[in-house]
């Protein structure tokens, strides 16, 4: 419900293996603006999408999405449009909490459309994915800073992994209005509207490492101290925020 | 945290002649001087002239990252596993002298990973007449000039050409063409060194590096000793 | 043990190795982002409220107390470019062997024998300043400070910038300085008090993750990072 102090509101998704060689969804739960749907998947792969019921977030809002994926189940989960981060009527930030956890064996491919920060917006966004050493995940996230021409809004976006309770990543970025300074500059964006990662998470990874490698001058593929890896980007625009992604999975899941 | 790893970790003390595990280390021996003297020939020719009786490594401190790494892996004078490079933020006398951390880093690692060494080269880039080499780096230091960079550097004198434990004038072939006195530099070097001695030699003739080899050997004499 | 530690540890001729990396400075010039004194300035600014902080943040950690093997891991997932932890880790090395020679203590030595390969710098940094006897804001002060100090010596040398206006940028980051060092040690605290790691800032800069891993792949470069 949406009340002068914003909307408070949560959606959970779980998959689980359904005993068929495919994967069920015992829990598919929406509140407010958050409304999941399960959509057609491909062979034992289970896929929802998130569908956007109303406007948002907004200033206030607090909106968290736990998605649990058991043993040996398969889930796709995506978004129909992009998020749009807004102001609302209280000068609040708003919030944003992604919550994931991936069981043994089992597999989640998060790929949700562009968030984008609106001017005047104030958005805290935390995506935290805990992992069984033996859970694959592919996680997308792409930030563009205001709609076309516009001034971004205030943004901080924290990202969390952790496999087997060790955290192999943790990244905060922050931008827009009132963030520290120099975000803008020649050390963090430099004038950069879209920034992006993937993170791929995959037992191979215990065997053998992905090289580093740079894609361009935008992107590049990091190894990270754990099992994992992490693909950065930065570009003018979403769309090509969205190539770079888009390439540097496909040289990940070529190798 | 594994208090029980039998890795003691690097020594506090820099100077010390000792490894970790108690047995000798390599001596170390410095090459600097100004850029273009010959000190990377000089590394090169000495690589060849002792490679097959000692157990020897390099380590570059170059100002554009590996250029002089380069030079010797293409001369292929020492497996590329004995060559390292040394990062010196532009420059090599800090890198030397003032802050030889990264140095000892590399002298070590090069023990560790191919050793036990007899002789560590240590070479400076290019740099200017007061570049000398730190004790807590290395045991001895060579400074090289050349007969082209003007005769009148031995007269000139500077820390490198008064103190270095040997100088060596280069390229002593040009000599003739570049109109530099040959005999005047001996004794300007003298006078300004008293008993510390001079080499001069061209790595174009038949002797080639030898006296500084045989220098080298003397000095790894009485560091065995 | 006297403040005065504190001059010492962050005096730029403390030898610990900063003198060879850039800080990124070296890509964000060659990239055209970085040309004079307004660049700079607005390259350590940002730098400073993303790796600086969370430099400062792990460093207090370690000078209050906190498991430095665990802070060593939190350092890893806040540096997700290989190079930079590679460069984290070799400077780490450098400062121990700094650290242990000044400021010998038996914490110093057991981290060493953790990571004989070397710790990540700030957290060496932290528990070198525990060792001088300094307290955690001094340690969040001086990783704060080496995170600007760093690129504007090397600005200065890569485009000849005029030491003077580099020297400014940095003056008149002090009141941002002071803040980043309020806020390190505030979240140190909290982790010690909370005992969640989490705690810690993750403050990152895309561009100096992107850079530094396309850097250390130049084959001619002036600095290590």
């Amino acid at each position: 419900m949406r009340t002068t102090s914003g909307v408070r509101a949560t959606a959970r998704v779980h998959a689980r293996r359904d005993g068929r060689g495919g994967t069920c969804l015992p829990v598919l739960d929406g509140e407010g603006p958050l409304a999941p749907r399960r959509t057609r998947g491909t062979g034992d792969e289970a896929r929802v999408t998130l569908v956007g019921a109303m406007s948002g977030p907004l200033g206030g809002d607090r909106l968290t999405v736990e998605t649990e994926v058991g043993e040996g189940a398969r889930l796709r989960v995506g978004s129909a449009a992009a998020t749009i981060a807004l102001p609302g009527q209280t000068k609040e930030e708003a919030r944003y909490d992604v919550r994931i956890t991936v069981a043994d064996d089992g597999e989640l491919r998060w790929l949700p459309e562009q968030l984008i920060s609106a001017g005047g917006s104030d958005l805290y966004v935390t995506t935290r994915a805990d992992l069984a050493p033996g859970a694959r995940l592919v996680l997308r996230e792409e930030q563009v800073l205001g709609r076309a021409g516009e001034e971004p809004g205030r943004l901080t976006s924290r990202l969390t992994v952790r496999i087997g309770g060790g955290c192999v990543l943790d990244q905060e970025l922050s931008c827009g209005p009132g963030a520290p300074g120099g975000w803008d500059g020649p050390a963090v964006l430099a004038g950069h509207r879209a920034v992006g990662q993937v993170v791929v998470v995959h037992p191979r990874y215990g065997e053998r490492m992905p090289e580093a490698r740079m894609l361009g001058e935008g992107a590049a593929v990091l190894p990270l101290a754990g099992p994992a890896v992490l693909v950065t980007a930065l570009a003018p625009d979403a769309l090509c925020l969205r190539r770079l992604l888009d390439e540097a999975l496909a040289v990940l899941e070529r190798d | 945290m594994h208090l029980d790893h039998t890795h003691s970790g690097p020594a506090a003390v820099s100077a010390d002649a000792h490894r970790p595990d108690g047995t000798r280390r390599a001596l170390r021996v410095g090459l600097g001087g100004p850029v273009g003297s010959g000190k990377t020939a000089t590394v090169a020719a000495l690589c060849r002239a002792l490679r097959d009786e000692l157990s020897l490594a390099v380590v570059t401190n170059d100002i554009y990252t590996r250029e002089d790494a380069e030079f010797l892996l293409r001369e292929a004078v020492l497996p590329p596993e004995r060559i390292a490079a040394v990062e010196t933020g532009a420059c090599p006398h800090t890198a030397i002298r003032d802050d030889i951390s990264a140095n000892l880093e590399a002298v070590e690692d090069l023990e560790d990973e191919v050793g036990p060494l007899d002789l560590i080269l240590v070479e400076s880039g290019g740099d200017n007449l007061t570049a000398t080499f730190s004790k807590g780096l290395v045991d001895a230091q060579i400074f090289v000039i050349d007969v082209a960079g003007g005769d009148d550097i031995p007269r000139k004198g500077g820390p490198g050409v008064a103190t270095a434990d040997l100088l060596v004038v280069n390229k002593t072939d040009l000599a003739p063409y570049v109109g530099s006195d040959l005999a005047r530099m001996a004794a300007d070097a003298e006078a300004q060194r008293g008993e510390l001695p001079v080499v001069l030699q061209s790595l174009r003739q038949e002797a080639g590096v030898r006296d500084v080899a045989d220098w080298v050997r003397g000095r790894l004499a009485a560091w065995a000793a | 043990m006297s403040r005065a530690a504190l001059l010492v540890l962050a005096d730029g001729r403390f030898p610990a190795g900063g003198h060879a990396h850039s800080g990124g400075v070296e890509a964000a010039v060659r990239a055209g982002r970085v040309t004079a004194a307004a660049d700079l300035a607005e390259f350590c600014r940002g730098r400073l409220h993303t790796t600086g902080l969370v430099s400062a943040a792990l460093a207090a950690a370690a000078a209050l107390g906190t498991d430095p093997v665990a802070l060593d891991a939190a350092a890893d997932a806040r540096t997700p470019a290989p190079a930079l932890r590679t460069a984290a880790r070799r400077l780490g090395r450098q400062l121990m062997r700094a650290a242990r020679a000044t400021w010998p203590s038996p914490e110093l030595d057991a981290l060493a024998r953790a990571f004989p390969k070397g710790a990540h710098q700030p957290v060496v940094l932290g528990l070198t300043a525990r060792s001088a006897g300094l307290e955690p804001q001094d340690a969040a002060y001086c990783a704060a400070y080496e995170s600007v100090g760093g690129p504007a010596t090397a600005a200065v040398r890569l485009l000849g910038l005029d030491p003077f206006d580099a020297t400014g940028v940095l003056a008149r980051l002090a009141p941002e300085l002071d803040r980043v060092a309020d806020r390190a040690v505030e979240a140190a605290r909290e982790v010690r008090d909370e005992g969640r790691l989490d705690a810690l800032p993750a403050a990152s800069a895309p561009l100096l993750e992107l850079t530094a891993q396309a850097h250390a792949g130049w084959p001619v470069r002036l600095f290590a990072s």
